[in-house]
């Protein structure tokens, strides 16, 4: 049973009726062609005026969407030869951080990854995307791998945000996010970051500072979610579209933001539509920047990353 | 003029608890402690740099206090005054809440930054003022506290950092969230060059402050019963879906846990930060 959205009904209940009219003349002598025709047209229309114009809460809604393609998937399409790796060699191995190498046009790379769950039980394996600190500590322990072997990182950001549990603040979720963001800073290799589906603040920055920050149409990416911002601002989190517009969160307004670099197209109604041409389209962007960043020195590499994030801020 | 300020700015703290109370309280002259709830005079507490004297609770210490309760006598030499806050998002009501905290503290924003001389230790510093937006962090703390740092990379001082924060500034949206990354690569960069950076948190250092650059120092103080961690209380007990114990994300549990160097009273933060400042000198250890 595919997930419905809210504003997506007209559509759906269009296609459905067109649909209906198609079997109808399949078993009949009726001809309706015309009729199917005109609905046909009605419906474009109805998509492109729904799917161009959607409101960031809306994007919110399919950049959560449970079909919506994971960072499993986009790795089994995009990258050949990947060999997970497991563990943070101090505490344990957090599920909900997939990392690897794999080779990406016959180059060598790390992928750094949130990982969610396609259903319940897998989504309880995963913790719903939300690391815990051995998570963070994977994905370091991974970075130096590449830096050493001189390999390009590649990480996709898709979590509602850090784990907020009593183990995850005992075993230093803070520091496990801090640090990350330190070494990010150094590592002489390389780093792209593409946010896939929910950018949810610190737990999404942990393996996202980079070179290269790209974001697919719908995916967002905030500093609090638009339900924890309503609850704080309006005292109810059924202000969360409110919320989710004044926070600036979309890839075309992260954009503006100078925040992002590139806005990566999806197919009409978010990535789950056409999930093959969603993954090659991530894989032009990603070897179009590569392409970018490997004739940079390795010194004037991160010198360029902190003369970036050093930028970022707006004052008197 | 510590007295003053008290009168204008430290209202906050005369939380009356009986209409009976309020008759018998002169306002303006008289707090509340937050620990043992006992009532006291302000010249009392000023004395002892907002420690209660029955309990020890620390209470909130404006960021210019601080700076004249560390620092040697007119040393002190401010950075980045006046760098103020716009309002990059067009975010509902932040010009006001802006103005209402600058009227309230008298400060720009929320971080004080500049160098000085503690016990004739030179070095840079960074105070957080919770009082103002919560010490929330914008675009204005971020790059105070990452020029901060940078000034002291070049003049080859040590850096402390008083961090006292409720996380990332929601007003400026993902501005805020990137002055983490900003933050956190200025003290790698530090590093790099060899230098000493110490982080005092004081109550509250959470959310986005607690996972950038305070918890990425050299050495990591607190001041005895600050709130230090990364999510909330309430977020984690709706989580876990269980009540946590009064002391989760304390000093002494981060201590507990490893998180943390040392609890330090506040009264002792000077002698004990001029000791390490001390042993970070070229040569080691001159008086
Ligand atoms: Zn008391």
């Amino acid at each position: 049973m595919k997930q419905v959205l809210e504003f997506e009904k007209p559509i759906v209940e269009l296609r459905e009726k067109i649909n209906e009219l198609k079997n109808l003349t399949k078993d009949s002598e009726m001809d309706l062609s015309d009729e199917i025709k005109t609905l046909e047209k009605r419906l474009e229309k109805l998509e492109f005026g729904i799917y161009s114009n959607l409101s960031p809460w809306e994007k919110v809604q399919i950049a959560r969407h449970a079909d919506r393609p994971t960072t499993l998937e986009y790795i089994e399409m995009i990258f050949t030869d990947f060999v997970e790796l497991h563990g943070d060699r101090l505490y344990g191995d957090d599920p909900s951080i997939v990392t690897g190498i794999a080779k990406f046009c016959n180059i060598p790379v790390t992928i750094i990854g949130h990982q969610r769950g396609k259903n319940t039980k897998d989504n309880i394996y995963r913790n719903f995307g939300s690391p815990h600190p051995e998570g963070y500590r994977k994905a370091l322990r991974q970075m130096k791998l590449a830096a050493k072997f001189n390999r390009p990182i590649i990480t996709f950001i898709d979590t509602k945000g850090a784990h907020p549990g009593k183990a995850a603040e005992e075993r230093g979720q803070s520091e496990a996010i801090a640090r990350n963001l330190m070494e990010m800073g150094s590592l002489q290799v390389p780093i792209i970051s593409v946010v896939i589906g929910e950018g949810g603040s610190g737990g999404a920055l942990a393996i996202g500072v980079a070179d290269k920050l790209h974001m697919l149409e719908n995916a967002t990416y905030s500093v609090i979610s638009p339900e924890g911002a309503a609850s704080i601002l309006w005292k109810d989190s059924k202000f969360a579209s409110k919320a989710a517009e004044s926070l600036k969160i979309t890839a075309s307004d992260l954009k503006e933001l100078g925040i992002i670099d590139q806005i990566i197209p999806e197919p009409k109604g978010g990535a789950h539509k056409d999930i093959q041409y969603q993954a090659e389209q991530i894989a032009q962007y990603i070897k179009d920047t590569l392409m970018e960043l490997k004739e940079i020195n390795r010194d004037e590499l991160i010198e360029q990353r902190w003369e970036k994030y050093k930028k970022i801020g707006f004052y008197e | 003029m510590l007295i003053k300020n008290f009168f204008t700015k430290k209202k906050k703290y005369a939380s009356i608890p009986s209409e009976k109370a309020k008759q018998e309280i002169p306002q303006g002259l008289m707090l509340k402690c937050e620990g043992c709830q006992k009532i006291f005079y302000i010249r009392e507490w000023s004395k002892h740099l907002n420690v209660c004297p029955e309990c020890g609770y620390h209470h909130k210490l404006p960021a210019h206090d601080r700076i004249d309760s560390l620092m040697d006598e007119g040393t002190f030499e401010e950075w980045d005054q006046h760098m103020t806050s716009k309002n990059p998002l067009n975010f509902p009501n932040y010009e006001e809440k802006l103005l209402k905290d600058k009227e309230k503290t008298e400060l720009a924003e929320a971080v004080v930054t500049g160098k000085g001389k503690i016990n004739g230790n030179e070095t840079a510093i960074a105070v957080m003022d919770a009082q103002f937006r919560m010490g929330s962090m914008g675009s204005v703390v971020g790059d105070k506290i990452a020029k901060a740092i940078e000034r002291a990379r070049e003049l080859q001082i040590p850096i402390i950092i008083f961090t006292a924060s409720g996380g990332a500034r929601m007003q400026e949206g993902m501005l805020s969230l990137m002055q983490m990354a900003k933050t956190s690569i200025a003290v790698e960069r530090f590093n790099r060059s060899g230098g000493c950076m110490i982080v005092v948190m004081t109550n509250p250092t959470t959310g986005g402050v607690s996972a950038s650059f305070a918890s990425i120092g050299d050495y990591h103080f607190a001041e005895p019963g600050a709130l230090i961690g990364f999510a909330g209380r309430r977020i984690i007990e709706q989580t876990i879906r269980e009540k946590l114990p009064k002391d989760f994300q304390t000093a002494e549990f981060q201590l507990e846990h490893g998180q943390i160097d040392k609890v330090i009273p506040r009264s002792e933060l000077k002698q004990s930060l001029s000791v390490v400042l001390n042993l970070h000198q070229v040569g080691g250890g001159q008086a």
